[in-house]
């Protein structure tokens, strides 16, 4: 049901004339709001103890193997949440940058809001398919339509990159239903658990089929280039849920399938993957460094914060996966705040040059004051989320593999220094240029976008044994299954080492960068 | 009154499609001559009921299905569903047609009889079971459409196109005679069936894979399946457009019906022989299609060569051999055909008078000038590159799944990795279409109400074939299962 509730406010829009602007963006605002406070419905009734899925829907839709089925559990439910609450956001920042062809921004992101729902309510592969690609072609025209200078190359290249990664998921996603019958996840999963048990090396191209898609999507080091290419071009609120959440369907991708269905492929594939994160955290920390592109510059620190979330899954542990599940929603909102106030930036000056800017707290207080809020966030200072999330990964990971952690969190140091850099370049010192002595500091609609992020940010800091508790015995289900194998290897971390890492949180309060 | 046989009388309700279509095609003949130049287009709305006419008596023969003719035409499941996507398929080709041939000052009887002529000869070859049947209708179907292809008299390309169609289509109909004397020298019959029986009593001899392997050339050339592809970019880009779009839809339709009728149930007993045969064809065809329309800036050309792409497509389902593969077939042809025809039509409305305006800079800034044709080619390509909720992704889907449930693993990947490619060049006529600036020295024009029609209808019938197929699929199932497979 709350997956298709944007689409209904398509044809409202549609039928609006193209001129009436205020009312298209009124509209597609409350409709975004309505679908945020439906799904926070989903909360109250979620039972956090029950691993299976929740609020499940099941109807045939194509002949009897293609079922219209989805459900959340722990996992996907904070996902759809984080959907719901950026999307509203993503509109509110379009207010006044979107001239052009307004309709269709809009209907585009109401569009991609429904499937990106679609992808993480989904228990069908097929229906997942379906939704998956359906995020592609919205963004697409986001990206085509609305973004900067280079913004064909740039939406041919995302689309191309992912629809090559795709359709060789495509493929295994139909050589898993010749081996079972059947497109339904759960039954597939227990199929190929007790059923069909595959041989290794149909396993290992299984899962290397569905790893690249998500590995693209990611992205994973060395498959993230067109990345930077489309965050840069994409207009803001494009690069805020191209950040915020299509990112997160890579990894949860990886959560939700790879790991699951093809559990010894993952073990053995799991060194490599953690090599090529780390190369990621550090590579992309180092190159976010040297950028002299505000936008481009956020966009590298997605391949190092993404990076984190990857290691995080593949050191398969209670922990470093609640971590990654949690840092996955961190990335979202703080990566997403990163794009909101670049934007705004934008909306100014109409250039994401580095140089171009400083000494910007002068003029704009209170713009710049949330800037640094959410860079802070996204460097994991203490009491804000992004600690949380990157604590856990490295906690978790540690156990599993010491050097992985101590290299991880040296791009936790280097993303201090690049966001940090980046701020004392545009924020403080006296104002180079001439022009930006006399910007507007933030409009109340611009505090009202800020002001929630930093409310979130804050709140996921604070607040999140509220959000691992729900997660809890989703992970614990599902780090059954991928260590299916090796059972007794793994000892099993519960409830009281994640309480552990919060009261070691809670005691670093006060440490500053 | 002289009482008519009740076998006599089945025998006309059998064959009701395709008589239908002749009395009306001889019927527009017939009133041609009393009608003055500024009428004729009335001869197009006569041609239209015609081919409404003829989807009204296949359900008809439907009720009655079995042999004719001493068994040389059969109305099963399979023959009904071919039937309707190739007259469906020329319905929307007589609807695109009628504003067209006004344009163009060809608006002339001839143009929707020989449509509906060609029309029945793609039933007959639907419904085919012997051999020499097929022949026929493959003639009145290739030379039919021979004469359409050279329509536009005055322009060079149209007479190029016909020409160059004529000559290699009467080389490889000789191929496919050749093949049919053969197959009748080593079982001593032309009928399927028949053939069937003789093949599984003693193993096929190399005189009847001889003959197989002509029929393959002759059929394979009507599919645009390589290495028999060459003429197909010239003759469909030089052919007027609607007829465009009829040849690269009915009569693939029609003759992959009758290629899966031969090699599927007569020559089922050499699957091994012909397997290899159709999988390196597929590839090729694919490979040529992609890589060959990739380098295309014509739009026309392009499609044409996404055509060839297509072909090899549905070879992947073919190489399947059994009933879910023939499902596929015919799931794809189904959707193929609506959108194929789809994409052609909106070429038929942009490329104005005289086909002058069909290169991808022409079509810049389409969306925001015309947003409802835009919107329906941009369907019928995202269709055609295989996005999910169209019918094309259902098509590549079922045609996939089967080919990988017969174990055809690597043939699959490369299809998958052909349809990326195939990605690249329809995202960039909506590239031009979106995302160009809109060029200056062009004010659209109106859309033809019957056009309008054509296209909704293919755009309709693209987005119910991907959102709810099931009905559609359960029919092509039956289909599959009415040809009795090994």
């Amino acid at each position: 049901m709350i997956t298709f509730l944007p689409l209904l406010g398509v044809p409202a829009l549609l039928f609006l004339r193209s001129e009436d602007h205020i009312w298209i963006r009124r509209i597609a605002l409350a409709i975004s709001i309505a679908e945020f406070g439906i799904s926070l419905f989903l909360l109250p009734g979620f039972a956090g103890a029950n691993p299976n899925y929740q609020f499940v829907e099941n109807r045939e839709w194509i002949g009897e193997a293609i079922h219209y089925h989805v459900g959340v559990d722990g996992i996907s439910l904070f996902l759809v949440l984080l959907t719901t609450f950026l999307t509203p956001l993503a509109i509110l920042c379009s207010w006044n940058s979107i001239h052009e062809k307004v309709k269709g921004f809009f209907i585009a992101i109401l569009v991609i809001e429904t499937a990106m729902i679609g992808v993480f309510v989904s228990l069908d592969l097929f229906l997942f398919f379906v939704f998956w690609e359906l995020t592609l072609i919205p963004m697409y025209f986001l990206i085509g339509i609305w973004g900067h200078d280079r913004r064909i190359y740039a939406a041919v290249k995302f689309i191309l990159y992912t629809m090559f990664g795709s359709i060789l998921m495509l493929v295994a996603i139909l050589w898993l239903y010749n081996l079972t019958n059947t497109f339904d996840l759960p039954t597939i999963q227990a199929a190929l658990q007790f059923r069909v048990p595959l041989p290794p090396r149909t396993e290992l191209l299984l899962f290397g089929a569905f790893f690249l898609a998500f590995a693209i999507k990611v992205p994973l080091f060395p498959l993230h280039t067109w990345l930077p290419d489309a965050h840069t071009e994409a207009p803001t609120a494009g690069s805020v849920i191209l950040a915020g959440v299509m990112l997160k369907l890579g990894t949860y991708g990886m959560l939700r399938f790879c790991l699951p269905l093809f559990p010894d492929a993952a073990h053995r594939a799991a060194p490599y993957i953690g090599v090529l994160a780390i190369i990621g955290i550090v590579y992309g920390a180092l190159v976010a460094t040297v950028q002299h592109d505000l936008k481009r510059l956020v966009a590298y620190t997605s391949v190092s914060h993404l990076g984190f979330v990857v290691l995080g899954i593949f050191a398969f542990n209670t922990i470093s996966i609640q971590g990654a599940i949690y840092q996955m929603l961190n990335h979202g909102i703080s990566t997403g705040g990163l794009f909101l106030a670049v934007g705004m930036l934008y909306d100014r000056r109409h250039t994401h040059e580095i140089k171009e800017f400083g000494g910007l707290a002068t003029p704009m207080p209170i713009l710049m004051s949330g800037f640094l809020f959410i860079s802070l966030s996204s460097l994991a200072l203490p009491l804000m989320n992004g600690f949380v999330g990157e604590f856990l990964i490295l906690i978790g990971v540690y156990q599993q593999h010491a050097a992985w952690a101590s290299w991880a969190a040296s791009g936790a140091v280097l993303s201090a220094i690049y966001l940090l850099w980046a701020y004392q370049r545009v924020a403080l010192g006296e104002v180079t240029v001439e022009k930006n002595r006399t910007l507007p500091d933030a409009s109340n609609r611009e505090r009202l976008i800020l002001a929630t992020i930093a409310i979130a940010i804050l709140f996921m800091g604070v607040a999140s044994p509220l959000f691992t508790r729900r997660m809890e015995s989703a992970t614990d289900n599902f780090l059954q299954h991928a260590n299916r194998p090796q059972n007794a290897s793994h000892p099993k971390l519960t409830l009281p080492s994640v309480k552990a890492a919060e009261v070691a949180i809670a005691g670093k309060d006060r440490i500053q960068p | 009154m002289i009482p008519i046989p009740a076998e006599q009388l089945a025998n006309i309700q059998r064959l009701a499609p395709e008589i239908v279509l002749c009395v009306f095609g001889v019927l527009i003949m017939c009133t041609d001559p009393f009608l003055r130049a500024a009428n004729r287009k009335v001869l197009g709305w006569i041609g239209f009921i015609g081919t409404l006419a003829a989807l009204g008596s296949v359900w008809f023969a439907a009720q009655n299905p079995g042999p004719a003719y001493s068994n040389l035409i059969r109305v099963d499941q399979f023959s009904i569903f071919v039937h309707v996507v190739v007259i469906a398929a020329s319905a929307l080709a007589v609807l695109g047609s009628l504003n067209y041939l006004n344009a163009e000052g060809i608006q002339r009887g001839e143009y929707y009889a020989l449509v509906l002529f060609a029309t029945a000869g793609m039933g007959i070859l639907a419904g085919a079971n012997e051999l020499v049947t097929a022949f026929i209708g493959l003639e009145m179907s290739s030379i039919s459409t021979y004469i359409l292809a050279g329509f536009r008299r005055r322009a060079l390309q149209s007479n190029e196109a016909s020409l160059k169609y004529f000559i290699l289509g009467s080389f490889a109909t000789a191929f496919f005679l050749y093949g049919i004397a053969m197959i009748y020298g080593a079982t001593g019959t032309t009928q399927l069936d028949l053939v069937q029986h003789a093949l599984e009593a003693t193993p096929a001899g190399a005189l009847s894979i001889l003959g197989l392997g002509l029929i393959f050339v002759g059929l394979g050339f009507k599919v645009v399946a390589a290495p028999f592809q060459i003429y197909a970019p010239d003759v469909y880009e030089g052919a007027p457009t609607p007829v465009t779009a009829l040849l690269a839809s009915a009569p693939k339709a029609a003759t992959f019906a009758l290629m899966l009728r031969i090699f599927d149930t007569s020559f089922a007993t050499v699957g091994h022989l012909w397997f290899w045969a159709i999988w390196g064809s597929a590839i090729l065809t694919m490979s040529i299609g992609n890589l060959a329309a990739l380098a295309q800036t014509n739009v026309k050309r392009m499609l044409a060569y996404s055509s060839i792409a297509h072909a090899g497509y549905i070879l992947v389902a073919f190489t399947a051999s059994t009933a879910v593969g023939v499902a596929a077939v015919l799931f794809y042809l189904a959707a193929y055909a609506l959108m194929k025809v789809g994409a052609f039509l909106v070429l038929t409305h942009l490329g104005q008078q005289g086909e002058k305006r069909l290169e991808i800079q022409d079509y810049a800034g389409l969306g925001s000038k015309q947003p409802i044709l835009a919107a329906c080619f941009s369907l019928f390509l995202l269709s055609l590159l295989g996005l999910p909720a169209t019918g094309g992704f259902l098509g590549k889907f079922f045609a996939f799944q089967a080919a990988l449930d017969s174990r055809v693993v690597w043939l699959v990947v490369i299809a998958a990795i052909n349809s990326v490619i195939g990605a690249f060049y329809y995202l960039r006529v909506i590239v031009a279409m979106y995302f160009w600036e809109p060029s200056k020295d062009y004010t659209p024009t109106h859309v033809a109400p019957a056009l309008t029609a054509a296209l909704l209808i293919a755009a309709a019938g693209t987005l119910y074939l991907g959102l709810l197929p099931s009905r559609v699929l359960i029919f092509a199932k039956a289909a599959a299962d009415s040809l009795s497979l090994r």
